[in-house]
This record gives structure tokens, C-alpha cells and sequence, in this order.
């Protein structure tokens, strides 16, 4: 009886819980890609992944190993064949890299900072701001300062800070996003579960003398996720982002595995002779990831707002 | 309102404190500038000499003291690499950001407010989607691949402007200008573009939502039902009600602006604080990284201080003693 309870409790839509999962996941779907932007969104997305998860099988040249790259084939204008007649899509840079695989790997290591970063920065924030929620007082007057205060400055400017005080590379990288991030996260998660905390489904499953952690973990979290969800998604953007230029600065990923943004600062030199391709073709590729996340994400706030439901 | 100013500068003061141990405490125990400076050649007595000159022998906790002690007369201890006084270095940079900063921001209202207000007045039109979508662009383009496409366009393949550094500069009360000269204000262009971009998005869309909004006013109805000229509506009854959140976020964004200088600055070689402390985190010049650090913490915190304050001074119903 207890358990039965609880399960209802658990999430306001287990009224409609006998009906089964793809009858209620289907509206949803068609929902949610009726906008075509989204379509265009979530293609550029797949393709995207597609193209990071499998680069080592798709990419016509390994950027990395240094026997298959020919200083001959250095800076190629895009679409020129190398010495053996193998076509360089893009082009090739100063070392005679093929721009195209240097794309496809460096989306691998940006995609892996992006979302490692954000969702760490979840992982933290969406704690800490349940927690303030739930304990409230002064550990939630006390955490809450901190996040305006770490609201009051920029992204970069913290990332900056922790890369003046750790130093360069990829982990500090990723410590930088996250100190940057986690307290958007912790905002997002104690505004609505201050919202969430005064249901009846809470005072019930307090009332059942759940321990606290089941109702802060089983309770309160499935029924925040939404905005989080959402947030999560634009973040993992603003994360490429924010990797993107602090390699391009030059505090960030290690030479040997070179993200979207270090290409892209690889090609600067060569710019001013007009070389164009060598950091044009690595923008492109982050401006559609970037753009196709931010697309996916607004439409997911539109289709996971409650206010919106059909 | 005389305590709670009070009590908002006291919590103002201990941030700052706080900011300086973390900060001190942490550029210090990291990184060791002692290998990276002196020359390896040197033999050790020479190398204890200059440690000891450039007071990295003490104990961390004298040197915090002696830092907090120059701290409150502005002295942070003199550069490593240009042997001068840290603020002395930062400030001389100071004004090449500012205008930097300044120009973006006239550039961004200029642009985006207009725009916004078009794009809110006739939202159905093509030219207005055109408008928000261009402003979805001005949000997701990386902001130095931006800059390295203006470069590419316009200092390279047009050849119009130039790309590097900020030109023939003018003095105007005691300190160096590029606006005034023709030549300073080519080389200002295109960074000021660069750094605009994102600001530009930022007003054009909030004037736009704020332009929807009011337009449904009763008052905006009203003045149409008393027959009054379009232009004036727009000018008098939207305008000036919009400007409210508008003048707060440029208000806000200003610091953002500043601290976003750093990308720009360092693509267009634009000689400023940014630059300058990009130089010093890869040359571990502790002092000018502590300096910029502690400006920039001073800085936000003011600037926050100051918009808490107008709040309550402009709007009765926003309490600085209410929660959070």
C-alpha cells in the first residue's frame, strides 16, 4: 500500500500511467519536430554526432598520424589532390593536414569538453540548488549569494580567472566551464523547486516519513528535470563556445588532440595571406553544431513547458 | 535605506577581501614564476639574489600581507616582464579598452535599437524576420571567428581597413586617443564591430520584446484613439517606456563588454587590457595578472553596487533589504 502510494506521488503525470509509454511519447515526437526549424536543427545535430562519434572510419586522413601527412600537400587551396591524388575537400594546412579530418577530429574533442563540461556543471549546480531549496535558511541565503555573485561576472572572466590560477589545458579547461556554469544550473533548479517543494505530492511523501534524500532524489529531481533538461542543452552549446575561444586564446586544448578552436587559431597566421580556408571551414563547422544545439534546445523549452501542453 | 546602503558596502568590501585570497592564494601556490624568469644561466647565487629582489623567498603568508598592505595604496608589486608597477602597466592600457568598450556600445545601440523597434512594430513583415533571425546569427556565431572573418573581408580581400594595432592616436586630457584621427578611427572600426556583435543582438531583441509589450498598452490605444502622429506614439509613448530595461542592460553589459575585450583585443592586436593580460597568464607575470584580476573584481562589484542602489531609487518597489 505504502510503496503504491509513493509511486504515485512520484510524478503528476502517473494518472495517466496506465497508458503505455509510446502512446504518450509519440504526440510528443510530432510535436516536437512540427517546427521546422527544429527538423533542420536535429539533422544538423545527427549529423554532427555522426560525424564526431565515427570520425576515425569517415575521415580520409588521420590529422595525427604524421606518416600519412606530406609537407609537399601543405596549404592546398580546397579542393586540390595531394601528390598521390587523394582530393583535399577543404583544403590542407601549414603542415599539410587535410582541413576535412582535422574537423571531423576536432568535433570529437570540442563535443567532449562541451558536454563533459555542461554536464559536470549540472551535475553541481542542480545539487546545490535543490539542496538550497529544500534545506532553505541560511544554507539557501548563503548559496544563493554566492550565485548571484557569480552571476555579477562574465563567463569568460571567471574562466579566465581559473586559467590564470591553474594554467593551461584541457582539464583546466573544462574546470574553467564549469566554475563559469554550475550557477546557472543551481538558479534554475531552486526556482523550480521552490514551485515544486509546496505540492501535495511532496507534503504526502514527507507525510509517509520518506527519508529525506528518497524525496529530495525520487521526488523533487524527476519533477524539476524539465527546465533543467533545457538549460543543460543550451549550455553544452555555450560550453563549445566558450572552449572554442579560450583555445583560441591559446589557454586551452593540448596541440596533439587540437579542438574546432584551436584550427581555427592554427589559421589565423595564415589569414593575412589569404589563405583563407584553414580556419574558415573549422568556423563553419562550429557554427552549425553551435546553432543546431541552440535550435534543438528552444524548441525543447517550448515542448517541455508545462504552460505549452496541449 | 542608510543601513541597508551601509550593510551593501560592508558585504561589497568582504567580497573584495575574499576575492583577493583567492585569488592571491591561488596565482601564488600554482604556478612557480621563478623558472620561467631568471635567465637558467645564472649560477645560484645569482638566482637567490633575484628571488630575493622580486620578494618570492617569504613565507606565503608575509607576501599575502605585503600584497593586501601595497593593495590599499594601489601597488601591487612591479611587472616581471616590464619591471614597472603593475597598475601603472594596467592603467596604461586602460584607456585603449575603454574607448574600444565605448564604441562597441554606440555601435550596438545604434544598430539594435532601431532594428528591434522595427522588428517589434511590424513583426509579421519579411524584412523584421530577416531581422531575428540575423540576431539568432549575432548569438550563436563564435564572436573571434566573427573577427577573423572581418579581417579576412575587409583588411585582406578589400583591403579598406586595416587589421592591427589602433593607429595614429590624438591626446585629449593627458591621454592617448584613437577616435580623433582618421587613421585611429579606421583602426577602431572593425574590433568595435567585432565586440558589438553580441551586444547588438542582446538590445535589438530585448527593444523588440519590450516594443511588444507596451504596444498593448491602454495608453498607446489611447493616444492612437486621440489621433496622434505615428511617429510621435513611437517616439514619445513607446520609446521612453522601453528605455527602462534597455538603459539597465547597457548598464549591465558595459563590464560584460569590457571583460569581452579580451577576445577581440587579442585578435586585432588592439593594444589594451585584454591583450595585456593574455600576454601575462602564458608569461606568468603574477603581478599584472593579479592586478587585472582584483581591477576587474573591484569593478563588478561597484558596478553591481551601483545598479542595486539606482534600482532602489528609480523603482520604490524593489527593496535591497527584501530576500536575495
Amino acid at each position: 500500500m505504502e510503496s503504491k502510494i509513493a509511486t504515485e506521488a512520484e510524478s503528476p503525470t502517473a494518472q495517466t500511467g496506465q497508458i503505455p509509454i509510446s502512446r504518450r511519447i509519440w504526440p510528443a515526437l510530432r510535436y516536437f519536430f512540427s517546427s521546422p526549424a527544429a527538423l533542420v536543427g536535429c539533422i544538423g545535430l545527427v549529423v554532427v554526432l555522426f560525424t564526431a562519434i565515427f570520425a576515425p572510419w569517415i575521415a580520409p586522413q588521420n590529422p595525427y598520424d604524421l606518416l600519412q601527412l606530406d609537407i609537399m600537400d601543405s596549404r592546398l587551396p580546397p579542393g586540390s589532390e595531394s601528390f598521390s591524388g587523394v582530393p583535399y575537400l577543404l583544403g590542407t594546412d601549414g603542415q599539410g593536414r587535410d582541413i576535412l579530418s582535422g574537423i571531423m577530429y576536432g568535433l570529437r574533442t570540442s563535443l567532449i569538453v562541451g558536454i563533459a563540461s555542461a554536464f559536470a556543471a549540472a551535475l553541481i549546480g542542480t545539487t546545490l540548488g535543490l539542496m538550497a531549496a529544500y534545506l532553505g535558511g541560511r544554507t539557501e541565503n548563503f548559496m544563493m549569494r554566492l550565485v548571484d555573485l557569480q552571476l555579477s561576472f562574465p563567463t569568460i572572466l571567471m574562466a579566465l580567472m581559473v586559467l590564470a590560477i591553474l594554467g593551461n589545458g584541457v582539464t583546466n579547461v573544462v574546470l574553467a566551464i564549469i566554475v563559469a556554469e554550475w550557477a546557472t544550473y543551481a538558479r534554475t533548479a531552486r526556482g523550480t523547486a521552490l514551485v515544486e517543494r509546496e505540492k501535495e505530492y511532496i507534503d504526502a511523501a514527507r507525510c509517509l516519513r520518506i527519508p529525506g534524500r528518497r524525496v529530495l532524489l525520487r521526488h523533487l529531481l524527476p519533477n524539476c528535470l524539465a527546465p533543467i533538461i533545457v538549460i543543460a542543452t543550451m549550455q553544452v552549446a555555450r560550453a563549445i563556445g566558450l572552449e572554442a575561444t579560450l583555445s583560441f586564446l591559446g589557454l586551452g586544448a593540448s596541440v596533439t588532440q587540437p579542438s574546432l578552436g584551436m584550427l581555427i587559431s592554427n589559421g589565423y597566421q595564415y589569414l593575412l595571406s589569404g589563405l583563407y580556408w584553414i580556419s574558415f571551414y573549422p568556423g563553419i563547422a562550429l557554427l552549425i553544431t553551435i546553432v543546431s544545439i541552440n535550435l534543438v534546445g528552444d524548441r525543447l523549452r517550448d515542448v517541455l513547458n508545462p504552460r505549452n501542453a496541449r | 535605506m542608510v543601513t541597508t546602503l551601509i550593510r551593501r558596502i560592508i558585504q561589497a568590501g568582504f567580497v573584495i577581501l575574499a576575492m583577493t585570497v583567492i585569488v592571491f592564494l591561488g596565482v601564488n601556490v600554482i604556478g612557480n614564476p621563478v623558472d620561467i624568469l631568471i635567465n637558467p644561466d645564472l649560477n645560484q647565487a645569482e638566482r637567490l639574489r633575484v628571488i630575493e629582489s622580486l620578494g618570492l623567498d617569504r613565507p606565503l603568508w608575509q607576501q599575502y600581507l605585503s600584497f593586501l598592505h601595497g593593495l590599499t595604496e594601489g601597488n601591487f608589486g612591479n611587472s616581471f616582464v616590464y619591471s614597472k608597477p603593475a597598475l601603472d602597466v594596467i592603467l596604461e592600457r586602460l584607456p585603449a579598452t575603454l574607448e574600444l568598450a565605448l564604441c562597441a556600445m554606440v555601435i550596438a545601440i545604434v544598430l539594435g535599437l532601431p532594428l528591434g523597434l522595427y522588428a517589434g512594430l511590424y513583426p509579421n513583415r519579411v524584412s523584421s524576420r530577416v531581422i531575428m533571425t540575423g540576431s539568432i546569427l549575432g548569438f550563436s556565431l563564435p564572436t573571434f571567428w566573427v573577427g577573423l572573418m572581418l579581417i579576412l573581408l575587409f583588411a585582406v580581400q578589400l583591403g579598406w581597413l586595416p587589421s592591427n594595432g589602433r593607429g595614429e592616436t590624438a591626446m585629449l586630457f593627458g591621454v592617448r586617443w584613437s577616435f580623433l584621427t582618421w587613421d585611429g578611427l579606421s583602426h577602431l572600426l572593425l574590433p568595435a564591430l567585432n565586440l558589438a556583435l553580441f551586444k547588438t543582438s542582446l538590445i535589438l531583441r530585448l527593444t523588440r520584446a519590450g516594443v511588444q509589450e507596451v504596444i498593448m498598452q491602454d495608453y498607446v490605444k489611447f493616444a492612437r484613439a486621440k489621433g496622434l502622429r505615428e511617429n510621435r506614439i513611437i517616439l514619445v509613448h513607446i520609446l521612453k517606456n522601453l528605455m527602462i530595461p534597455v538603459v539597465t542592460i547597457i548598464g549591465l553589459e558595459f563590464g560584460s563588454l569590457i571583460a569581452f575585450s579580451v577576445v577581440t583585443e587579442s585578435i586585432f592586436g588592439w593594444p589594451g587590457m585584454g591583450k595585456l593580460i593574455i600576454d601575462s597568464i602564458n608569461l606568468l607575470d603574477r603581478p599584472v595578472i593579479v592586478a587585472y584580476l582584483m581591477m576587474m573584481v573591484v569593478l563588478f562589484v561597484s558596478l553591481n553596487f551601483i545598479i542595486d542602489v539606482c534600482y532602489t531609487l528609480l523603482d520604490p518597489r524593489v527593496r535591497l533589504d527584501g530576500k536575495g
